[in-house]
């Protein structure tokens, strides 16, 4: 690793620190995308960000040792898997492709609504690992496409 | 005439519209005509009154027919001089665009009244929605338990999009990196 890789001291620092609140953030509006504004689009974007701030902050060889990048996109794929594995699984007990089959529990509760947190939460990991791996792919063409030009 | 009546032509449409696409050897009048399945489903989302569908179908079709036009037919595509027998077809088709639409203006005064706050899919949604989903918020209500489906489409597109992004880009990395960065 380069000494000069990513950028200064203080941009390092601060992300250090605040990077797991982004997610903690991100994690909540996820876990309340069904009480309140929000979902799994939203929550899952700013998981991302989190992860692009650190790839921004410590640059790219960083956050391909920190991060299996290869584990991200099996987990991106297997969540549109489960997604449709929830759909299914409500043919067969609900009565209906993406019935909600689980019971609703009280208003307001964070546990209630049936499969709607569930699917937040898939949606959350599809939207974030995916977002983020793409990203990534272009800093890495960047990167390629700089080395063809020395 | 009856919603079903058009939404049966309509659909009519969408699938003559599609076969000649399939059909025509000219690439323009082909991109064109898949144009048509397109703003066939717009029109049947107004008339089903999911409107919010219906603009954005509308929009993202007009988007797709200007990428599709920039990018297949693009440099390559000679524009003919339009000679009397095109006239002629340019005005047969747009008198029949007009009687389409003056054939239609029933079916136009059916919708709500403009700035009616409820449509009746929406009244349902709003006032049983929180009970019959037990979600506090109705967006997510609406997006993951009754319109889930087209939640799964989205997400459908997201991953579709990614790998596509992914298959493209990782090639042109495996040619000039000599395939090393996927070491952790």
């Amino acid at each position: 690793m380069k000494p000069s890789e990513g950028m200064t001291l203080i941009v390092k620092t601060v992300t250090r620190i605040s990077v797991w609140l982004i997610i903690l953030y991100g994690i909540y509006i996820i876990l309340h995308g069904h009480l309140s504004p929000g979902g799994g689009f939203a929550g899952g974007v700013i998981i991302a960000l989190a992860l692009l701030n650190v790839l921004l902050a410590y640059g790219r060889g960083f956050i391909t040792r920190w991060l299996n990048i290869g584990f991200l996109h099996d987990l991106e794929s297997s969540s549109a898997a489960i997604f449709l594995a929830i759909g299914i699984l409500g043919m067969a007990v609900g009565g209906g492709f993406l019935a909600n089959f689980i019971s609703h529990g009280k208003l307001f509760n964070l546990l209630s609504s049936g499969t709607i947190p569930l699917l937040n939460i898939v949606i959350g990991l599809k939207v974030c690992t995916g977002l983020f791996v793409v990203v990534w792919t272009l800093a890495i063409f960047h990167l390629s496409d700089k080395g063809e030009k020395q | 005439m009856p919603i079903e009546t058009w939404l049966i032509f309509i659909l009519g449409f969408m699938i003559v519209g599609s076969i000649i696409a399939l059909e025509l050897k000219d690439l323009l009048s082909a991109v064109i005509s898949v144009g048509i399945v397109g703003l066939g489903v717009s029109i049947a989302f107004l008339l089903l009154e999911a409107l919010d569908l219906a603009i954005v179908q509308f929009l993202f079709e007009i988007f797709a027919l200007i990428i599709l036009v920039r990018a297949f037919v693009g440099k390559e595509y000679h524009i003919q001089q339009p000679s009397t027998a095109h006239k002629i077809q340019i005005l047969v088709t747009v008198m029949a665009l007009g009687l389409i639409l003056a054939l239609s203006i029933n079916i136009f005064k059916l919708l709500p009244e403009f700035g009616d706050p409820l449509f009746t899919t929406a009244k349902h949604y709003v006032e049983h929605g929180a009970a019959e989903t037990g979600s506090a918020n109705i967006v997510t209500s609406i997006i993951l338990d009754y319109r889930a489906y087209d939640t799964l489409g989205e997400v459908t597109v997201l991953f579709t999009a990614i790998l596509g992004a992914l298959s493209i880009l990782r090639g042109v990395v495996d040619k000039s990196s000599g395939g090393n960065h996927e070491t952790k």
